[in-house]
């Protein structure tokens, strides 16, 4: 042993260092933490085994992340935790060429940068199908991704009067609809009013956005006029719930200013309570007035639509257990999460159970609705479910993952997050079967856990193992910033195509042979129609006149996975990347004269760097 | 002149019914050709793990993963200035069915009007119609491993792909195999083959040679 070797001198030291502990000096590590490092108790083979894919194997699940103010959502693998794949919604991404093609242009409008917080998978009866991907962003859009090619294919906004989309985009059980609401009240129709007309002045909203159930196109179905509070977070009703919208607000003060006093002095705020299937019916009939475009209702004159549920204090998330008749709401300023009752919910509607309005809108008693406060631990946020009625939340003070029961409210486990988690995501936790085999925290602060890479620090995701009565720290990831909430789903479920199929092109400009591509004329605009496949760009050049109007539309004419081409113009701002088998266009002014090199900017073959051509502007 | 007698009357003499049914049988086989494919070609490389597949039929060319392996052999193959393996190319895709139908035609013929010679003819076509549609097959091969553009990106020795088995060639492991309409034809040949025998070894049976009736006469 290395000890009975000690000098004489460090025998001292270790005697002093013995006496030092026994008088209590401040230890190097929380209490709470000694022993067991900084993280979960973990088998070490165990965790490696379980979220080892070996080279060639495949993840079991898909994880969408959201990216936050990046934008964009990023794929994952569960359990390796790898990062598969960016999806550029909200903000262009070179790699791929998104927002500087013709029609990824056109969607992303003026705005270069997005918020995007909420992503919400597409279900049938409650279940993820497999078939879109929605998210909102705060500048009052929400987009949808098309599953079968993993591509943004409609942003939908910025809609008219809601200002911060953040309470999105939460779908219902047959994605019927997805949700909308603000965070920041203002004047509807907006209007300069100072704020300190504030509480009277200002409104909230609340928006329905319709899915057609065959194409997923979505559009803007109604509004409700709310009372100025924060609507926060959002989920939709299931199984016994069918039917109902549930959002947590906050700053039910209706304070200005610094908020974080100011909007934190009530020890209840709200959950509203939205009937959308009455909403529906009264917007058919042609209740409430337009208001810029949109037909906007007024709970207030249409009484029956929402209801409040009074809930402590500032909650975050709202979650429907899988069996729609608990309500999870998280007082993220509380030490206890509150579980209502739906069947309660609706007696209560039916007496006029209630304590007081809001605007018109009646708050109901919270003594009769609500059938626990479960002790979570501090600053509960967001809660996921699994398998046999456990419930997970998530403790952004305490920096835990506290583990309860449904029913029995019994807290089982806590785990501890490194650190501050926010919301967090468990295989197909948030449907009407969840699986109860992965959970993943989303954490805000990273600290030491990782290579450092200065100040802007990665944020940390966590999986867990969760099919025992404890749960397991298995793995850390450092995801892309910043995970707000994430759908897992289970990989089977999702069937993407590998190439656009020849026969589905009807882009009016594909070419298919190389023999067709050319230059047309039509005054002052000029139409390339340009093919690409190993390794050719052809034409190889063309000329335009300085002050045309050039449109160059590129076929991708391979049908091999993976064949993707780019189309780089240099000192033009252009990229774009176009998959086999698919048409994307350029539009430009040819502003400089000269010459101008274009190329493939995608690695697609041995002979990819003779893959270029030139542009003359004469 | 005395075993040409017996020849003539081999060829003159009608078949037993089961020689009939045996040559029925090789002509029923030929339908097969219309349907399955004759020989594939598979070659593999490291980014072709699942392979790109080539199956040749008497009158067509279908290229694996939905007709787009075919597509893909032919960009890979024009970067070694390799000619197109395209339908229009193969003149065989004209007169390999019509001379398939015409065998199994004759091949009726022979069962119903059933003589020794009309399967001895049967026979000999048809293993002729194989052995040239071997070498055909083969020199195709050949001349498009042979009939490299000089100004290829990436010049390769001529080289000749394999008609049977495998081979590596370049990073691709490439095999050639015959397929079910190749057994097909093999079998058809061999029943032919044994009809023809066991017609010979009925004919031979039936009436002994002109010599062996002699001998007892002379003993």
């Amino acid at each position: 042993m290395e000890s009975q070797r000690l000098h004489a001198p460090v025998r001292v030291l270790v005697l002093a260092a013995a006496v030092a502990a026994a008088t209590q000096c401040t230890p190097s590590r929380p209490a709470s933490r000694a022993g067991g490092g900084t993280a979960v108790q973990s088998d070490l083979a165990q965790a490696a085994q379980k979220t080892y894919v070996a080279p060639g194997d495949l993840d079991e699940y898909y994880m969408f992340s959201s990216g936050g103010h990046s934008g964009q959502i990023y794929v994952y693998g569960l359990p390796s935790m790898r990062h598969l794949s960016t999806i550029p919604v909200f903000t262009p991404y070179p790699a791929t060429g998104y927002g500087f093609d013709d029609d990824s242009k056109k969607m992303l409008g003026e705005l270069t940068w997005g918020d995007a917080h909420h992503p919400a998978l597409s279900e049938t009866k409650g279940d993820y199908d497999g078939r879109w991907l929605f998210i909102n962003e705060m500048n009052g859009r929400i987009a949808r991704i098309d599953l079968r090619d993993f591509k943004t294919k409609q942003i939908l906004g910025p809609i008219p009067n809601l200002h911060g989309n953040h309470a999105s985009s939460f779908v219902t059980p047959n994605t019927e609809y997805a949700m909308m609401a603000t965070r920041f009240s203002r004047p509807v129709p907006n209007r300069p009013v100072g704020v300190d007309r504030y509480a009277t002045e200002y409104k909230g909203i609340i928006a329905g956005i319709k899915i057609d159930p065959q194409t997923g196109e979505m559009s803007l179905a109604w509004q409700l006029l709310m009372p100025p509070f924060d609507y926060d977070l959002g989920d939709a009703g299931k199984n016994a719930s069918d039917g109902w919208m549930f959002f947590t607000s906050y700053n039910t003060e209706r304070a200005t200013g610094k908020l974080e006093v100011t909007a934190s002095q009530r020890d209840r705020d709200y959950i509203a309570a939205v009937d959308w299937r009455a909403v529906d019916k009264a917007a058919a009939s042609g209740a409430g007035d337009m208001i810029d475009g949109v037909r906007v209702i007024d709970p207030q004159k249409v009484p029956g639509l929402v209801y409040l549920m009074p809930c402590g204090k500032s909650p975050h998330g709202v979650d429907v257990a899988p069996n729609g008749n608990w309500i999870v709401g998280s007082g993220k300023l509380q030490g206890v999460t509150t579980v209502f009752n739906f069947e309660k919910m609706q007696t209560a509607i039916r007496n006029k159970d209630f304590t007081g309005e809001e605007d018109g809108i009646p708050v109901l008693t919270y003594e009769s609705i609500k059938d626990a406060e479960v002790p979570v631990g501090l600053g509960p946020l967001h809660t996921q479910f699994g398998t046999d009625d456990f419930a997970y939340t998530s403790l952004f003070v305490d920096s835990a993952i506290a583990k309860w029961k449904l029913g029995t409210w019994e807290v089982v486990d806590k785990a501890p997050m490194s650190y501050s988690i926010g919301h967090l995501a468990a295989a197909e936790g948030d449907t009407v079967s969840p699986d109860g085999n992965y959970l993943v925290g989303l954490n805000k602060l990273s600290h030491g856990r990782h290579l450092s890479v200065g100040p802007s620090q990665p944020e940390s995701s966590q999986l867990l193992d969760i099919t025992e009565e404890k749960m397991k720290l298995l793995y850390d990831a450092f995801t892309e910033p910043e995970p707000h909430y994430a759908q897992i789903i289970k990989a089977d479920k999702v069937k993407p195509i590998e190439v656009y199929p020849k026969e589905e092109n009807k882009h009016p400009l594909a070419v298919w042979d190389v023999n067709q591509a050319g230059v047309t004329r039509n005054g002052r605009n000029v139409t390339v129609k340009m093919v690409a496949v190993r390794s050719t760009l052809t034409p190889t050049d063309f000329e335009v006149n300085e002050g045309d109007t050039v449109t160059v539309a590129i076929t991708n004419i391979e049908q091999t996975t993976d064949e993707l081409h780019g189309f780089g113009l240099l000192d033009y701002n252009i990229n774009v990347v176009i998959d086999p088998g698919e048409t994307k266009t350029v539009t430009f002014t040819a502003k400089k004269s000269g010459v101008f090199a274009f190329y493939c900017t995608n690695f697609c073959s041995a002979l990819h760097q003779e893959m270029q051509g030139y542009m003359v502007v004469k | 002149m005395q075993r040409l007698t017996w020849i003539n009357r081999f060829l003159e003499r009608p078949l037993d019914i089961r020689v009939r049914l045996m040559v029925l049988a090789a002509a029923a086989l030929l339908l097969v050709t219309y349907f399955l494919p004759l020989w594939n070609l598979t070659m593999f490389a490291p980014q072709y793990p699942e392979g790109l597949r080539l199956d040749i039929y008497s009158y067509t060319l279908v290229g694996g993963n939905g007709g787009q392996d075919i597509k893909e052999i032919n960009v890979l193959n024009h970067y070694i200035g390799m000619r197109d393996l395209v339908h229009e190319e193969f003149a065989e895709f004209q007169w390999m069915p019509f001379v398939i139908g015409a065998l199994g035609l004759l091949m009726l013929r022979t069962a119903v009007q059933a003589t020794g010679a009309a399967l001895l003819d049967v026979t000999v076509l048809f293993i002729y119609f194989g052995a040239f549609s071997l070498w055909s097959f083969g020199y195709k091969l050949y001349r498009y491993g042979h009939d490299l553009s000089p100004t290829a990106a990436v010049q390769v020795p001529p080289f000749m792909p394999p008609l049977f088995g495998g081979q590596q060639i370049a990073n691709f492991e490439v095999y050639s195999y015959p397929r079910a309409s190749s057994y097909a034809m093999a079998a058809s040949m061999l029943l032919l083959v044994g009809a023809l025998g066991w017609a010979w070894w009925q004919s031979r049976r039936a009436a002994p040679r002109d010599d062996e009736v002699a001998r007892p006469a002379a003993s």
